[in-house]
C-alpha cells in the first residue's frame, strides 16, 4: 500500500504540482508585457496632454474675441436701423 | 531507510524544489508587474493632474461660443427681421434653414426667403451686416426695394444708380482696314529703300 502511495505521489502528485505552478508562472508573465504597454501610454497620454496648458490662452483669446464682437455688435446696433414690421 | 521511505523522499523534494522555483519565478513576475503599475499609476496621476482644468476651461470657452453665437444671431434677427435672417443665413449656408437659429425655435417652422437668388453675393454680404445696407443709402426710410419673387436682375435696383447704369449707347469702335470709313493716301516712300546721304568731303 505504501508503495502505491509513493508511486502516486510520484507519478501523478508531482506533475500535477508542477503543472498547476507552471500555469500561475505563465499567467503572471503574460501581465508583464501589457502592464508595460500600459505604462507606456500613460506616458505618452500624459505627454499629449502637455498642450492642454494652452486652453487657457485659448480662453483668453476667445474672451477677448467675443468682447470685440460685443463692441462691433453694439456698434452696428447703433448706426444700423431695426428690421420693420414683419411683412 | 527503507525504499519506500527513499521514494516518498524524493516525491516530496522533488514537490519542494517546484515549489520553490515557481513560486520564485511567480514573484519576480509580480514584482514586475508592481513596478509597471507604478508607472502607470504616475502616469494616469499626472494624467488626472494635467486634465484637471480642462474642464472648467472648456466650460467657460463654450459659454463665451454661446454668448457670441447669442450676439449674433440676436442683432441679425434684430437687424434683419427673423424670416430675412433665416433667409440671409440660408443663403450663405444652404441648408442651414432647416436647423434654424438656436435662440429662436420658431425659426425651423418659417419658409426662408430665397435670397441667396434674389441678391448677388456682394449684396448679401453686405446684407449680412445689416437690412438691406445698400438701400439704406438710397431710401433710409422707403420700402423695401427688394423684389423677393424677381430674378438676379433685381440685384442691379439695389444699388445707386451712379454705379451700374449702363450708357444707353456706348460709341461704336474704330473701323480699320479696306472698309474703313476714313482712308489714308499710302505714302510712296514707306516700303522704298532707305535714301543715303553723301558722305561730306574733308
Amino acid at each position: 500500500m505504501l508503495w502505491l502511495a509513493a508511486i502516486v505521489l510520484l507519478v501523478v502528485v508531482v506533475p500535477v504540482v508542477v503543472y498547476l505552478l507552471n500555469g500561475v508562472l505563465q499567467a503572471a508573465r503574460s501581465i508583464v508585457p501589457s502592464v508595460e504597454g500600459i505604462a507606456g501610454v500613460a506616458a505618452a497620454g500624459s505627454k499629449d496632454l502637455d498642450a492642454a496648458a494652452l486652453l487657457l490662452t485659448t480662453k483668453d483669446q476667445v474672451e477677448q474675441t467675443v468682447a470685440g464682437l460685443a463692441n462691433y455688435g453694439g456698434s452696428l446696433d447703433v448706426i444700423l436701423d431695426d428690421a420693420g414690421p414683419a411683412r | 531507510m527503507s525504499a519506500v521511505g527513499l521514494v516518498f523522499l524524493v516525491a516530496v523534494l522533488l514537490i519542494v524544489l517546484a515549489l520553490v522555483y515557481f513560486l520564485v519565478s511567480t514573484i519576480v513576475a509580480l514584482r514586475k508587474i508592481t513596478a509597471g503599475l507604478d508607472t502607470v499609476i504616475a502616469g494616469v496621476g499626472e494624467i488626472v493632474e494635467k486634465s484637471a482644468p480642462v474642464n472648467g476651461v472648456v466650460t467657460a470657452i463654450n459659454q463665451q461660443l454661446d454668448a457670441g453665437v447669442d450676439l449674433l444671431e440676436g442683432l441679425l434677427v434684430q437687424k434683419a427681421g427673423l424670416a430675412d435672417a433665416v433667409g440671409l443665413v440660408d443663403g450663405m449656408y444652404p441648408g442651414a434653414a432647416a436647423a434654424g437659429l438656436r435662440e429662436f425655435p420658431e425659426s425651423t417652422e418659417l419658409h426662408p426667403p430665397r435670397i441667396g437668388e434674389v441678391y448677388t453675393r456682394g449684396t448679401l454680404t453686405l446684407a449680412r451686416l445689416g437690412r438691406e445696407a445698400p438701400i439704406a443709402a438710397l431710401s433710409p426710410t422707403g420700402a423695401v426695394l427688394r423684389n423677393v419673387a424677381g430674378g438676379s436682375l433685381a440685384a442691379r435696383a439695389l444699388y445707386p444708380d451712379v454705379r451700374h447704369t449702363t450708357p444707353e449707347k456706348l460709341p461704336g469702335s474704330p473701323v480699320i482696314g479696306a472698309g474703313a470709313p476714313v482712308q489714308y493716301e499710302q505714302r510712296e516712300d514707306i516700303g522704298a529703300p532707305r535714301r543715303r546721304l553723301r558722305a561730306k568731303s574733308s
